[in-house]
């Protein structure tokens, strides 16, 4: 093949067969955690193919630490990640409701400064 | 780096929506419009599904073939800087073949069928890919006004309703900016540098000012864009928009250099609308169909890195491992 590409000059592309890619051979899929800082939590960032934690953790590493701070990754299998399917997601429906685990819901202010004011009569 | 994926008139019209469960469908749109995301585990049209998959898959392979123009270079960079720029950028756009190839397998395509499907020609890429860089000025021209363009492109996509395309959008829009940056910085630096340089820039220029016009696709009187799909945000903008907002970051950056376009019909119009000469979509058909300079380089180069690697993921794969799909 006449290439502009040294590389590819190199490769000598007439010796490959058809390059069919083999569809029922899988690499395992990890689940990402990455974790910015000491002290915060790690955050789910994606997933990476990978045959064991090792290379998983390298794949990770270059596709999730490419900028910015990295304190440690995690990879999980994603087989092993369970979760509520998303339709019962009105299960927590009315937790914003529920003012009373609220701090903010707790104000004695008023009933403190009427009290006051009861006493100095 | 990415191509544009718009519909044709044949694609529209396959948009058949009777056999989908009214009162799902109803939710569906309803949460869409409530400016919500819809995550893997949802219900959604079997159209969604489908025409984010090709989306998605196919801005994932333009990823990955969109490294081998500028990959050429590597070895041939003229400076240090330049080349550890040049690596880190390359790099980059792999890591982004590999978020969105993440994101499309959640709609349930796995990854081994998708590089297939690269292979044997059933899905595509971006069609400016299918020019060659010939000097290191094409450089920094794709890293300057073909990553500008992507970005355009992208930043409007990361607006979209589906979770794990828009995430990974974020990232790669993040990362595109240094893209977008050096490129810049490489093209400043041949534009003020010796006449040669301005010479082989130019040249650069005029040879990208029609791919990159063709980037966006045809134009909105021949391209339908079904309101299902303005509508479930899959897609957000026009063709036209998208290139009209191009034109209008990019040119005024070019001009200022007293450098030129190839067209002495590009101006901008009172009301914002840029104006340019017809860039002749017949060659754009042309070359999405298998007739463009590199088509069969790109192909080729593929199908080897697939062969030459071959023995390495038989070694490392299991005939026994079940594919999960990624769940986010």
């Amino acid at each position: 093949m006449s290439s502009l590409d040294p590389r590819i000059k190199r490769l000598d592309l007439k010796k490959t067969e058809e390059g069919e890619v083999h569809t029922n051979t899988h690499l395992i899929t990890w689940e990402v955690f990455h974790q910015e800082k000491r002290g915060k939590q790690p955050m789910h960032v994606g997933a990476v193919h990978a045959s064991n934690p090792e290379m998983a953790l390298l794949m990770a590493k270059e596709t999730f630490g490419r900028r910015g701070k990295t304190t440690n990754l995690w990879v999980v299998k994603s087989s092993d990640v369970y979760t509520f399917p998303t339709e019962d997601e009105d299960m927590f429906e009315t937790t914003p409701e529920k003012m009373f685990r609220d701090p903010a819901y707790y104000k004695v202010r008023d009933r403190i400064e009427k009290f006051q004011n009861k006493q100095k009569v | 780096m990415y191509g544009n994926t718009s519909l044709t008139e044949e694609e529209a019209k396959r948009l058949n929506l009777t056999e989908e469960d009214p009162i799902k469908l109803a939710e569906f749109e309803d949460r869409i419009t409530r400016g919500e995301k819809i995550e893997p585990g949802d219900w959604m049209p079997k159209e969604y599904r489908k025409q984010l998959l090709r989306m998605i898959e196919q801005h994932a392979h333009s990823e990955i073939v969109g490294a081998l123009p500028e990959g050429t270079w590597i070895t041939r960079a003229p400076n240090f800087r330049r080349k550890l720029a040049l690596i880190a950028k390359v790099q980059d756009e792999i890591g982004h073949g590999q978020l969105l190839y993440s994101a499309a397998e959640t709609l349930g395509k796995t990854r081994e069928q998708m590089l297939e499907d690269l292979l044997n020609g059933k899905s595509k890429y971006s069609n400016v890919f299918n020019y060659p860089a010939l000097t290191w000025a094409d450089v920094a021209v794709i890293g300057f006004l073909v990553d500008g363009a992507a970005i355009v492109n992208q930043v409007i996509n990361s607006k979209g309703s589906y979770g794990p395309y828009c995430r990974a959008l974020e990232r790669i829009c993040y990362e595109e900016s240094f893209h977008l940056k050096q490129g810049h910085d490489n093209v400043v630096y041949l534009a003020t540098g010796t006449k040669h340089q301005r010479a082989i820039l130019q040249d650069a220029i005029n040879r990208w000012y029609r791919p990159l016009l063709h980037f966006f696709g045809p134009p909105d009187r021949n391209s339908q864009h079904s309101e299902k799909l303005m509508k479930w945000k899959v897609k957000l903008a026009s063709n036209d928009d998208m290139r009209n907002q191009f034109l209008d970051q990019y040119v005024p950056k070019i001009w200022e250099l007293d450098l030129t376009f190839p067209d002495p019909n590009l101006k901008k119009n009172d009301d914002g609308i840029w104006e340019f000469s017809d860039p002749d979509w017949d060659e754009f058909k042309r070359v999405i169909n298998g007739g463009g300079p590199c088509n069969a380089e790109r192909l080729e180069v593929r199908k080897y890195a697939e062969e030459a690697g071959r023995w390495v993921r038989n070694a490392l794969m299991s005939k026994n491992e079940k594919y999960v799909m990624p769940m986010a």
